[in-house]
């Protein structure tokens, strides 16, 4: 069982937690073209990189950014959204 | 106890306290600290069990647990596959042998033996595959012969208990390596937990070093200190059988599971010592050097009256001594090496006496009385090929052969932790070569031999563990490089005509399998395995996987690091399924009425977590029947059903309006105080996935149901989507903390009216309004609404005045007929007014204009969560549409369910997402996918149900009931 840290509660079991998925920048749904559309809302990319996911932590309803290694599965830092990444 | 030894310092047993035990329907006595193969050998009984395949006699082997041989079952108790290496005697201990047909000594199965030229490797893939109709026949017959125990299928499950445990520092292994990590990381204040698979530590300090007197003092020193300190914890008799992400360890004895979580991880679990391979090399009698000194030293058996060593290590010169110091005569050593031993150990071995014949091998082991006792060795001088060249055969007659030819490093826990090994030469073995910054390997396992050097290695891994976790910043010494001889034979293997030269105890498989496979094809590491089987019986290659990478290393002509191991996964060792069987922990949740249901005799359902009434049980009355009539009772009088599963939210803040506006396709910014409005939600990609009723009840609050089993993941969305766009508005789940319950049916506002002062007048109160005030003495929200299709009122209240309102309303109702309904005909009423259930009526790909709900999208707004996807598929032809379909009055034939799908000629045109075999209409009816142009009010679709046949429905407008909405208002 992993362990991921909460920014706001530390260090708790994975099972503690909810995967949202890889964080990705909206574009302007009234000027993207359908395929920058599409790219957004469909394709997800496996590429090997540290990877920016949204986590929440059920038991108290945080949200959070992840950055992760897929290559090593290794959690490398975690933070709230707004206090780096922010839309 | 004719082979039992005086006593001696360090040993296991207590001769005060002898114990009596049955072993294949004979009586033994053995002493407290033995274990059955102990106890059996010093008996003199040689054959402990027989082999897989063949039924051959096997004896004591490796008397660590490495091998199967003594694989044992309860005579009159539910354990099977009990291993006799680490098996207590106790009293009352009554066990036979497992895979026997007839007893260990008759055994008919062993006739399998005489067709083994017959049973190549493969040959069951080969062979029992045609003809296909005989298959059956095959696998009956097979699965009378195959596997190991028997299981009692009428056994029920004992629960086993699972435990947690914390540390900074597991340290796997108690032998000179693992005991000094931990004294060195104790010393600095690291908490330590030490495992050892064994009843006690100390490992191979005991019976490695048994022999040398200083070596029993050093480790009784270092566990008297390691007792110094309270955050040392020593584990015996337990595993440490896997490694998960983050030293999330499972150590494993024979009651429990611990799931232990370590900050870092020092592996010290040493060797485990490999067989040489030669004719009759599994004959009891035939057994490992470390077996041989386990013996002796932990059980004080005398392994053989006369015996002779194989020998091509340092290690093996000890135990020769060792058996020598015992009173064994030991005959011969027959050395692999011309060189022989340089180390002082040679001396020690000569100053004795003991004849050593360099650049020999045992060619053969001598068998008799059935194959159950070894009664002699066969000698051969090797070629410069290191193949027995028989010229020179030289016959020795003994009881036993102790090998002792080299080591492998038991690194399952190292390789499962991300550990890269590689093959060191000058230890002959792999050792690990990188690591990640919290695991650490020392002693054996790491290649480092010489026990002087073990203890260093353990100490520089404790530092270096302690200086990871913060608590040392002096400096980690190196490792100790070995120095001298290998330890372990390059390649121990040699070939016999008569193929009983097994690589593979547990498999019986022997060299010429191996050979035979490569010849095949299965010329790679992973194939071979898989082909030949090798290290997938229960022992998982312990004392097979190096031999068998090194002949396939042979037979391929490449090294043994191109060569390459299979990979090690958890668990290492197998563990009873009743290990890991999970407790049924399902969470459940219960509204505030759940007991009022359970006296009323509610039949309860799953949704999601929750746990709703299904229906309310009849005496006398059908379940079919039953649900109609609470659904009549609705349509004639007046229901009440708990809806308190329902997702509730308050939504609140300058923002609110404009937050719901983005959340949901309609229109908020707008909506007047007072008003409730249909909500749907879609995703980015313009599936639905939510709907509700959302009510305003200030300018700055609104109150969002969500259904029952999307609430609290759509509560998640609306708070993610809050954080993006960083709007003004505090969301609040308010699901378990209100109750809610609809009251429905024409006689609805004469029942409620009794209970509060708001006016539920239709003007003051129309249809889709929604009020604050108080029923039945609670605060409440009341929401006209219509999923029923009747006059209805939700009222949500605090969950802790839930049963209180509920009783209220059903004393009030009495007098108009008031009956609660449940579940079932909530979904039969909704559906004859044509309403979605989301996620059943719609999937995870469907859009609002499939499902007919595209009249719930607010036009010229700004933006929606998936506004640009709909604006795409507005522009395509629609695949599919929901469309209400119906059966004739008359007719009584099969009823389609749920999934069946409709067909036109030979294509799927359809899908029914629901259907209600009995409605209030008298007549069945349903939802259904269509081809668009087979949606059409009037259309004829075929269904096909159960058993294959064809029904023929009409495809009818929506809702089925009430077309004209009068009875809602």
């Amino acid at each position: 069982m992993k362990l991921l840290t909460c920014p706001v509660n530390g260090p708790r079991p994975l099972q503690e937690f909810h995967f949202g998925g890889e964080w990705r920048e909206m574009p302007d749904p009234d000027k993207a073209s359908a395929p920058e559309w599409a790219h957004y809302v469909f394709h997800r990319s496996g590429e090997p990189a540290i990877k920016r996911e949204w986590w929440y932590h059920i038991s108290s309803g945080t949200w959070f950014i992840a950055e992760r290694d897929n290559v090593t599965d290794e959690f490398v830092r975690t933070y709230l959204y707004g206090s780096e990444l922010s839309s | 106890m004719s082979r039992r030894l005086p006593p001696r310092p360090g040993e296991w047993i207590d001769r005060e306290h002898a114990v009596a035990f049955r072993f294949e329907h004979s009586n033994y006595e053995g002493y407290h600290g033995d274990v059955l193969t102990s106890a059996l050998w010093a008996h003199d009984v040689r054959m402990v069990g027989r082999s897989f395949k063949y039924h051959r006699p096997r004896g004591v082997y490796s008397l660590a647990n490495h091998d199967i041989n003594a694989m044992v079952e309860d005579c009159c108790g539910p354990r099977t596959n009990l291993r006799g290496d680490v098996l207590p005697i106790e009293e009352h201990l009554d066990v036979r042998a497992v895979n026997t047909f007839g007893g260990l000594h008759v055994d008919w199965l062993r006739i399998t033996e005489w067709f083994s030229s017959f049973l190549p490797v493969g040959f069951y893939y080969k062979a029992f595959h045609t003809p296909r109709w005989l298959f059956p026949f095959y696998e009956s017959q097979m699965r009378q012969v195959a596997g190991l125990g028997q299981i009692d299928p009428k056994a029920t499950g004992a629960a086993s208990p699972k435990d947690y445990a914390w540390c900074d520092l597991l340290i796997v292994g108690t032998g000179p390596a693992g005991l000094s990590a931990a004294l060195a990381a104790a010393e600095h204040g690291v908490r330590v937990t030490l495992v050892e698979d064994q009843r006690r530590p100390g490992a191979s300090w005991g019976w490695q070093w048994g022999g040398d007197p200083r070596a029993g003092q050093e480790m009784g020193r270092a566990l008297a200190r390691l007792a110094e300190f309270d955050h040392v914890e020593i584990r015996c008799a337990t595993q440490a059988a896997g490694w998960y992400a983050d030293h999330w360890v499972a150590l494993v004895d024979d009651r429990r599971l611990t799931k232990l979580r370590a900050s870092a991880m020092v592996v010290a679990s040493g060797c485990i010592e490999q067989p040489a391979v030669f004719h009759n090399n599994d004959v009891p009698g035939c057994m490992l050097g470390s077996a041989a000194q386990r013996l002796m030293h932990l059980y004080a058996v005398k392994p053989f009256d006369r015996c002779v060593v194989l020998a091509a290590n340092a290690d093996a010169y000890r135990v020769a001594v060792d058996l020598y110091d015992a009173g064994v005569d030991v005959s011969a050593v027959a050395d692999l090496r011309s060189e022989g031993e340089s180390t002082p150990m040679a001396r020690q071995l000569a100053d004795r006496g003991v004849p050593v014949y360099c650049g020999y091998t045992v060619y053969e082991a001598v068998s008799g009385n059935g194959g159950s006792r070894v009664t002699g060795a066969v000698l051969s001088p090797l070629d410069g090929q290191n193949a027995p060249s028989k010229a020179d055969l030289k016959r020795i007659d003994c009881d036993g052969i102790a090998v002792s030819v080299g080591w492998s490093p038991a690194g399952g826990l190292l390789y499962q932790a991300g550990v890269r090994f590689g093959y060191a030469s000058r230890v002959e073995q792999f050792v690990p070569q990188s690591l990640p910054a919290s695991v650490f390997a020392a002693g054996r396992v790491n290649g480092v031999f010489d026990l002087a050097d073990q203890v260093a290695d353990g100490r520089r891994a404790g530092l270096a563990a302690a200086r990871f976790l913060g608590r040392y910043n002096g400096t980690v010494p190196d490792t100790p490089v070995h120095r001298g001889a290998a330890p372990s034979h390059p390649y121990p293997i040699y070939g016999h005509k008569k193929k009983k030269n097994f690589v593979d105890l547990d498999e019986d498989l022997h060299l010429a399998d191996f050979v035979n496979a490569h010849q095949e094809g299965y010329d790679n590491v992973e194939l071979m395995k898989r082909y030949t089987t090798v290290g997938m019986g229960p022992s998982q290659g312990k004392l097979s996987n190096m031999n068998a990478v090194r002949i396939l290393a042979g037979l391929n002509g490449r090294k043994i690091d191109e060569t390459g191991t299979t990979t090690s996964r958890p668990y290492y060792h197998p563990v009873p399924l009743s290990h890991l069987a999970g407790r049924r922990f399902h969470p459940q949740r219960c509204t505030a009425m759940h007991d009022w249901h359970v006296r009323e005799h509610a039949v309860f359902m799953h949704a999601g977590t929750w746990l709703r009434p299904e229906y309310y049980k009849v005496p006398g009355r059908g379940r079919n029947e039953t649900i109609l009539n609470e659904a009549l009772n609705v349509r004639r009088n007046v229901g009440l059903i708990d809806v308190g599963t329902l997702g509730k939210i308050y939504v609140g803040g300058p923002d609110a309006a404009a937050f719901l506006d983005r959340i949901y396709t309609g229109r908020f910014h707008s909506h007047r105080v007072g008003r409730l409005r249909y909500g749907l939600a879609l995703d980015e990609t313009g599936v639905i996935i939510e709907d509700g009723v959302i009510g305003r009840l200030a300018e700055d609050r609104f109150y969002v149901t969500a259904t029952s089993s999307g609430g609290a993941s759509f509560f998640r969305e609306l708070q993610r989507w809050g954080l993006i766009w960083g709007m003004k508005v505090v969301l609040m789940n308010a699901t378990g903390h209100l109750s809610a319950m609809n009251i429905a049916g024409p006689r609805a506002r004469e029942v409620l009216e009794k209970l509060t002062t708001i006016d539920l007048d239709a003007g003051a109160f129309p249809y889709v309004g929604v009020r604050e005030g108080v029923v039945a003495d609670a605060p409440a929200t009341i929401m006209r609404v219509g999923f029923v299709g009747e006059l209805g009122f939700e009222v949500h209240v605090p969950a802790s005045y839930g049963r209180h309102v509920w009783t209220r309303m059903m004393e009030a109702g009495s007098e108009f007929a008031i009956h609660p309904f449940g579940v079932e005909a909530q979904r039969l009423l909704r559906l004859e007014k044509g309403h979605l259930i989301i996620s059943q009526d719609t999937d995870a790909l469907t859009n609002p204009y499939e499902a007919n709900v595209e009249w719930a999208i607010g036009k010229n707004k700004p933006f929606f969560v998936g506004q640009r996807s709909l604006a795409v598929q507005r522009g395509k032809p629609l695949t599919r549409r929901l469309a209400g379909f119906a059966f004739k009055s008359a007719y009584h034939g099969p009823l389609p369910d749920e999934c069946h799908l409709v067909i036109a000629g030979d294509e799927i045109t359809g899908r029914v997402t629901s259907i209600a075999k009995r409605s209030t209409l008298g007549y069945a009816l349903g939802l259904a996918y269509l081809r668009p142009d087979m949606a059409c009010p009037g259309t004829t679709i075929r269904i096909r149900v159960d058993g294959g046949q064809m029904v023929e429905a009409e495809v009818r407008p929506l809702p089925f009931y009430d077309p004209q909405n009068q009875r809602q208002n």
